[in-house]
């Protein structure tokens, strides 16, 4: 007999969104209860998955679950839980509360779990398109404004296109390893060129959904045109789950072909840094250049895989996390821009910001310095763990050119600093902001803040994971 | 006698495949081009998959092209969803007018 004790998580909520699908049917305006109600599903969730602190492999060796993939779930819980708080009030003034919108969320957390603990080609595609395909609504949800849909025809139409990619990767490697199982790939080689062939799709695919240069394209439209809180999502949550993918990818079946797949992550993640530093530089919306801001980013976690060491994966799981906490804090801030229920997203609309806002101000100029890379607040720590990792294989071309886009990158935040600390200002923003976006700005800006402190109450997590 | 094998059904797979790509980056009228040729391009993933799970002898490939066959009606499904919304609201659906969002 199977043991779905451990899958229990996943269990959980499939079938709470269905539960949630029928309430929101038959009870009438039931949107509110059912946002509050995906809270406490996502919280039960964690709570269990943090119970199940075991290895173990089910269905015929397809789904595996490991120290590395309960991590992953937890920090996905935990993010999701924060994205949804922060949200919660643009979704209600932009008339986004519907039923639908947290049970989408709720299917594409199902989605990005049963990627994070796939051990199997085809339990991996099918929990990608559940997350893509939640994801293409959720893009897409303001549908009366044309910028939210012309960004959800855009995420869809590439991420689409992505997948096909994908598959064709994965076709290739079960037709010449004979196997769709992780593990088994890398027993089977029967025709090398075959194999690295799809896995370079893949790796295309993946690329994708990391929004690493040269596969960047949607995510400035995707970031600026769907919703903010919808944006929220998108900087966080696919990122991780897509990033852990390429992790146990590269570093399961594909470890033999180390010589290979380095190459291309090197120059995903160098250009990734310098495209996402240069970019931004022009950029007036928020949300676009936090967009560019994520790119870069992801180009230096990327970095991390480029060693082949455990050292690597876990300063580019530092990092991921650090970066999560970093785009927590930035957009509660973004959504606390907000006149007469309208929200503000442009750079602009910062003008003066310290002389009547000093707290969100602060809170503001922590953020852009620890994105920046500035000690001694938690980014720094996150770029110094990754670089260490990369010199100590002595790659020093990686690491100087990191270190050069940072500077570069250094500009466009500190611009942002001075439009908020020395520029005309402007008319107040409303102050009277609900619990959730006070509580995940305060959470996040002291984390930052204080991270220098004790590096540990994030490390210890993660020090402890060992993928080969 | 001409003996089809593999190969020939992996070069039509190729083929069809590098039609669907093309067909996304070269057109420039229509989105439901679009959608078409990300059906050929999942089609042409199935007829690989089938074609090494007939040459290889073994069954997982068929299964895994009932799984794409499902994702594919449900892509499409909310890829047209998304094109009508998106048609009500620019009342166009030419794939060069829609450049609002750029920078």
């Amino acid at each position: 007999m199977i043991n779905l004790y451990f899958i229990l998580p996943e269990i959980f909520i499939s079938l709470s969104i269905m539960v949630l699908l029928i309430i929101g049917v038959f009870k009438n305006s039931s949107s509110k209860l059912i946002y509050t109600f995906s809270y406490l599903v996502v919280i039960i969730s964690l709570a269990i998955n943090v119970n199940i602190s075991d290895n173990f492999s089910l269905f015929n060796n397809s789904y595996l679950i490991d120290d590395f993939s309960s991590f992953i779930k937890s920090i996905i819980f935990i993010t999701a839980f924060f994205v949804m708080l922060c949200s919660y009030n643009y979704v209600k003034i932009g008339n986004f509360l519907k039923i639908e919108y947290p049970i989408l969320i709720l299917c594409s957390l199902l989605g990005m779990i049963v990627m994070v603990s796939s051990n199997d080609l085809i339990v991996f595609y099918i929990g990608l398109e559940l997350q893509s395909l939640a994801l293409y609504v959720l893009a897409a949800f303001n549908r009366d404004n044309l910028l939210s849909s012309e960004s959800g025809l855009k995420y869809f139409v590439l991420s689409a296109l992505s997948s096909g990619l994908l598959l064709y990767g994965c076709s290739l490697i079960y037709g010449f390893s004979n196997t769709t199982n992780f593990e088994e790939i890398s027993r089977n080689f029967s025709f090398e060129y075959g194999v690295i062939f799809g896995m370079v799709f893949v790796l295309v695919g993946l690329a994708f959904k990391v929004s690493a240069v040269p596969f960047h394209m949607w995510a400035p439209d995707v970031y600026q045109g769907s919703p903010t809180s919808v944006t929220v999502l998108f900087a966080m949550l696919p990122k991780i789950a897509a990033l852990t993918v390429i992790i146990k990818f590269l570093y399961g079946p594909f470890l033999n072909l180390f010589s290979e797949w380095q190459i291309i992550i090197i120059f995903l993640s160098i250009a990734s840094m310098i495209l996402g530093a240069v970019a931004a530089i022009g950029q007036k919306n928020l949300k676009r250049l936090i967009a560019y801001s994520s790119i870069s980013h992801m180009g230096y976690a990327l970095a991390g895989l480029t060693t082949g060491t455990n050292d690597g994966i876990q300063s580019t799981l530092i990092y991921l996390t650090i970066y999560l906490i970093m785009n927590l804090a930035f957009f509660s801030c973004l959504l606390m821009l907000k006149r007469d229920d309208i929200y503000y997203e442009n750079v602009q609309d910062l003008s003066g910001l310290s002389k009547k806002h000093p707290i969100l101000a602060f809170c503001f100029l922590i953020v852009l310095f620890s994105l920046a890379g500035i000690p001694p607040l938690a980014g720094f720590f996150a770029k110094f763990y990754v670089f260490m990792a990369v010199i100590k294989e002595e790659m020093f071309f990686l690491a100087i050119v990191g270190l050069l886009t940072t500077v570069i990158a250094a500009f466009y935040y500190l611009r942002i600093i001075k439009v908020i600390y020395f520029d005309q200002e402007k008319e107040r923003f409303d102050t009277n902001f609900n619990f959730g976006v006070k509580f995940s700005l305060a959470f996040s800006t002291i984390l930052i803040l204080l991270y220098f402190i004790n590096p540990n109450i994030i490390n210890q997590f993660i020090l402890s994971i060992s993928v080969i | 006698m001409f003996e089809i094998g593999l190969g020939h059904y992996l070069t039509l797979g190729a083929i069809i495949f590098t039609i669907g790509v093309v067909g996304i980056f070269l057109n420039r009228k229509n989105i439901i081009v679009i959608l078409m040729s990300i059906e050929l391009i999942l089609l042409a993933v199935n007829i690989n998959l089938v074609s090494f799970s007939i040459f290889i002898n073994d069954l997982t490939g068929q299964i895994f092209t009932l799984f794409i066959l499902t994702v594919a009606a449900a892509e499409a499904a909310i890829g047209l969803a998304i094109i009508v919304v998106y048609y009500r609201n620019s009342g166009t659906i030419r794939v060069e007018e829609i450049d609002r969002l750029k920078g």
